[in-house]
This record gives C-alpha cells, structure tokens and sequence, in this order.
C-alpha cells in the first residue's frame, strides 16, 4: 500500500490504535491508545499517539492497527476492516509520540468482497498445504465430504442445460412415433453423463490456461469447479473422473445404437462430445476464439434436442429443430452473463468470449436482444404451424427477461450481487424449457384425446 | 490450570475480536485481527491455510501477543488487557482437527458459524483451518481500559518464580 494522506485518513475512523512493537524480552507488545492525524506541520505521514503504559519505545519499529467490526447478535459480525501502518516513533515534547509510517497493510471487506479476499489467498493456502504436507512426510490437502465433492467437480445443478432439451426432444417424439421408455432413460443417462465429463474436462483445461487462477471473482454460478485450482482433487484424479464418465457416456451411446441404430444418432453424439471437449481443450479451444457461445448453443440446443429426438424415432425433423432455438438462446445466454464476473480473468487467459471483446453497454443490449429473440421464436414456431399452440405457455416465463436484464444493468461491476441475477437467468432457462415441455405434453394430450 | 485474572478471562469470553501479534522472521511485528477463544488455560485462535502466513511465523517464533481493546467487540465491556505468551500451531490434521478443538467454543460466541459450515462446499478451503494455542505467560490488565495509567502486570505461576 502506498504511504499518502488518504490512506492515513482512514485511520481516522477508528476509535482507538492498537500500537505494537518487539519488547526487551523478545515478545510482541501491544497496548491501545488515542491518536490524532496532525499534519500542521507539513508531514502527512505523521500519527500522533498519546503516550500508553508502558510506554512506546523509540529505538526500534513499532506498528499501529486500527480495526473494526460491527456485531450482529446471534449472528456474528460484519463491516470487517483493518489497517497496520509501520514505522519509527519520535517522543515529541508535549508528551505524546509521533509515527512516521513507512509501510502499511490492511483490508476492508468494503473495497474487496470476502470471497474475492479468499480467492485471491489460493495461492498462499496451496504453499502452506505443501509445506505441511513435507513437515509430516504425508499429502496433507484440503478435503470435501464425498457428495460435496462430487456436486462442486461435476457442476451438477448445470445438468438442467441437458435435461431440458433431452425432454423437450422426448416429448416431441412421443408425438411423431411410439415411446420407447428404455431409449428415453439411456437418453437421459448418457446425455448426462457425458455433459458432467465435459464439464470436468473444461475444467482441467481452464486450469491448465490459468484462466482459474486468474480469476478472483468466481461465484456458484462461474468460474469453474476449482477442484484442480484449490487442490481438492489432483489432475490424475480429475482425469480419471472425466474417464469414467465419458466411458459410461459411450457405453450408454453404444446400447442406444444397439436399439436404434442410425447414422444420424451416431453423428449426433460423436459432434456433441467434439464440440464439447473443443470448448476449452486445445487445439480448437473454441472457448478462447470467442466461438464458446456458438458451441453452447449448438449442444445444448439441436445437438441435445435432435439426439434425443432421434434416439426415439430413428431419424431428424424440422420440428425439434426449431423447438430447439429458444432454449439454445436461452442456455447460451446462461454462459453469457456468467461471463459478466468471469471477464476479467478470461481476458487475462486469453479467452475471447463476447463479453470479454464487447462493452457493457453493447453486452446488456445483447442479452435483451436475444433474451426477446428467444421468445419470439417460440411465437414464430406457432404461427408457422411447426409447433403446437400450447407451447406459447413458455412466454409464462418471459418477466424474467426483464428481471435479469435491469439486474446486468445496475450490477455489471458487482459479481456478488449479480450472482442473485445470475441465478434467475438459470432459472429463465429451466422455467422456459419446463413449460415448452408442459406445453409439449398438453399438445400430446390433446391429441391422444382426438 | 489457568492463571489469568479474571476480568481478562471475562474479556477473552465475550471478545469477538482480539489482535493477534505475531513477529516475523525479519523481527518485525505484525498484527492479526481474530477471533479471540478461552478454555479456562489457553487463548484460542484459529486461521484457514488462505491467510496461513501467520502459522508460519508462529512456528518460525513462538512469542506472541493477545490485546483486548475494542469496547464494541467486547459488548461494551471498556476494560483492555494484552497477552504474552508461547504459541502452538496445530495442524496436523487441518480438515477436521480444529473443528474437536474449537468449534463448540466457537459456535458460543458466533452461532452463525454452523451455517457457514453447512455451505462448506462454496468455500473448501476457508475451513481448511489451524488451531493457534497460546499459553498464558505475562499479562498487562488496564481496568476501565485508560492505558494511559499503568497496567496491573501478572505472570504465570512458574514464570514468576523464575
């Protein structure tokens, strides 16, 4: 921190310092006492402190701390804040000592969020764990109870981005041909397997690109895993995680073929996968060329919708495919505000999302843009009598347009507001791609009834 | 058995905050604030591996200092006291070793903490924690909390008959 008259203006807003030095005996001493910021004499690097008992001594460094919380009952505390300034006291004649600060330390959970103040301390938390890990001769790393670890490496609240195409895709199926309920659950299963490995995978290389520790703002909705970043799983056992999942993936993709064999099926499940791993691995490294949004929406639209489609009725249809762009939209525009807290840490990585390369002002009207655009398709489908009228419930969900958008607009800077937003831009695309699904069924219904 | 008078164990018991000084391996010191626990003989404190530069200087110089100072922490209580003592990093087990040691003390003080740790998954590592065991040696109590009068010194038993 850089010793001027503003950060020395801090201090004046705590009540009292605590001043330390090394005493005779070698033990830290440290006693509280009043203070002033004088400056009349020109100096404003100087701390005038009454004179505590024992007293401060001049012939060594000494240190001064303010600190502050505000307790919250029952609760804990809040509005954590502290500075540390070094220096050398001079026994002025008045009896009170003056610190000329040098140096000076501090956080203020004000200017740097919590979480951000963690994420940035990763680096300290992997050196000691290393250290420790050699004082005891043994891996000494940090853990997490088995389901924990298994829902943070796997992002598995971000299984709706396959389960709501693979059932939109299900159920208009189930009104173009007989259901098959043994396809629709290897559907199911093996979509999912293989965007939880593909997930996985991500990861290993977001971390390799340093894209992870490069960005200190992550949040339950961005960012990464970090498993591999914090240490909780090395890349032997993340690889060996994404293994097994891409292995049931296969085996489930190799029954369903067995079942339903089709050359549009295998092409479906193998470009899903590619586009998948290209997202971050290289050499595609979509991700990193700004072609991350086009690839999300491609798998987790038509490829998703269409495989799922097709693993029913054998071949492709221009109904799931035009089903399938609303929540295309919708799921890349999940990705795209997660960008929003990401982008610093990307462009340190070098990966060129849209946010990334547009400003915030160009990103907010984008997301309105496609956010509408989504909606009207879902129109459009209907009027041009692809999809069935019941389908038009889905515009049930488009206040939450609305909702994320003012919340981009007022919290753009603020990862850990936005969060909530980021939050009902998920649920936007859950809420959205349920009601087509409702929709989907009723239009079944309706005909099963004729 | 602890030693401390007890308006100083009244303070470690209610304090939210106390200042932990630490001196580094340059010989200067530096000041933590932290949550300031008592079992009736050891100030107990704790750090997660994030901000683990302290373990390391306790580990590197085990001398160490406790004040009490800040009325609002310690729910309007205006006395002050500081601390020396020897310090112990425990850690051999940072996962869950702290948590035997201190969470019921801690909870006492900061009830909240039972809900950040069911949240233990968004924040792994911040409960990757040591446990700081600071033995009471010498203690400076300031009644009424003016340092500017001369502070009631007492040293623990053996520590006073050398």
């Amino acid at each position: 921190m850089q010793i001027d008259r503003p950060l020395l203006e801090r201090l004046g807003a705590y009540p009292h310092l605590v001043v330390t030095w090394v005493d005779d005996d070698g033990y830290p001493m440290s006693v509280a006492t009043t203070f002033s910021l004088d400056w009349t004499d020109g100096a404003e690097t100087a701390i005038r402190l009454s004179s505590p008992s024992p007293a401060i001594p001049t012939d060594r460094e000494v240190s001064v701390v303010g600190s502050h919380i505000r307790p919250q009952p029952g609760i804990g505390y809040d509005e954590r804040r502290y500075l540390c300034v070094w220096g050398r006291a001079t026994a002025s004649g008045d009896g009170t000592v003056t610190l000329r600060a040098e140096r000076a330390w501090g956080w203020d959970e004000a200017e740097m969020p919590f979480f951000e103040y963690s994420e940035r301390a990763v680096p300290q938390s992997r050196r000691y764990l290393e250290r420790l890990s050699l004082e005891q001769r043994r891996e000494v790393k940090p853990r997490l109870a088995l389901p924990w670890l298994i829902l943070r490496t796997t992002r598995l609240p971000f299984l709706t981005a396959t389960l709501v195409p693979v059932l939109l895709g299900l159920a208009i199926a189930a009104r173009h041909a007989p259901f098959d309920w043994i396809a629709a659950i290897l559907v199911i299963v093996g979509g999912s397997l293989a965007h939880l490995a593909i997930n996985i995978t991500n990861d290993i290389f977001d971390t390799l690109s340093g894209a992870d520790a490069a960005n200190v703002n992550p949040t339950q909705f961005s960012g990464g895993s970090r498993v591999l970043h914090y240490g909780l799983l090395s890349l032997r056992e993340l690889s060996a995680w994404a293994a097994l999942l891409y292995t049931g993936a296969i085996v489930i993709g190799l029954a369903l073929l067995a079942i339903r064999p089709s050359w549009e099926l295998l092409a479906i499940g193998v470009t899903g996968v590619l586009i998948g791993v290209a997202y971050t691995a290289p050499p595609l490294k979509l991700v990193y060329r700004g072609l991350g949004e086009i690839a999300v929406a491609a798998g987790f639209g038509p490829i998703m919708l269409l495989g799922a489609y097709s693993a029913e009725t054998g071949r492709l249809a221009w109904e799931p495919l035009v089903a399938s762009l609303p929540v295309a939209i919708l799921i890349t525009l999940i990705l795209y505000v997660n960008e929003i807290p990401d982008r610093r840490g990307d462009a340190a990585a070098g990966k060129r999302t849209l946010v990334v390369r547009l400003s915030p002002a160009v990103v907010e009207r984008l997301y309105l843009g496609a956010a509408l655009l989504a909606f009207a398709l879902v129109v459009v489908g209907v009027v041009a009598g692809i999809t069935p009228w019941p389908t038009l419930v889905a515009l049930l969900a488009l206040p939450l347009v609305f909702q994320v958008y003012r919340g981009i607009e007022q919290h753009y800077d603020s990862p850990y507001t936005l969060m909530a937003y980021m939050g009902t831009n998920v649920k936007l695309h859950l809420y959205t791609g349920l009601l087509l699904f409702g929709g989907y069924l009723a239009a079944l219904a309706l005909t099963l009834i004729h | 058995m602890g030693w401390l008078p007890s308006p100083v164990e009244e303070l470690l018991n209610v304090a939210l905050v106390g200042e932990l000084t630490v001196v580094r391996q340059d010989g200067r010191a530096i000041t933590h604030p932290l949550i300031p626990l008592y079992d009736g003989e050891h100030v107990l404190m704790h750090s997660s591996t994030l901000f683990s530069r302290k373990l390391e200087h306790i580990k590197a110089n085990a001398r160490v200092a406790v004040s009490l100072s800040d009325e609002v922490a310690m729910k309007g209580n205006l006395d002050r006291a500081t601390i020396q003592g020897t310090a112990r990093v425990i850690e051999e087990d940072p996962h869950r070793q702290w948590e035997k040691l201190i969470l019921e003390l801690w909870r006492r003080k900061e009830p909240a903490i039972d809900q950040f740790l069911k949240a233990r998954v968004a924040l792994p590592l911040f409960f990757e924690r040591a446990v700081i065991e600071v033995t009471p040696e010498r203690c400076f109590y300031w009644a009424g909390g003016n340092t500017a009068r001369t502070p009631a010194v007492s040293e623990a038993p053996g520590r006073a008959a050398a």
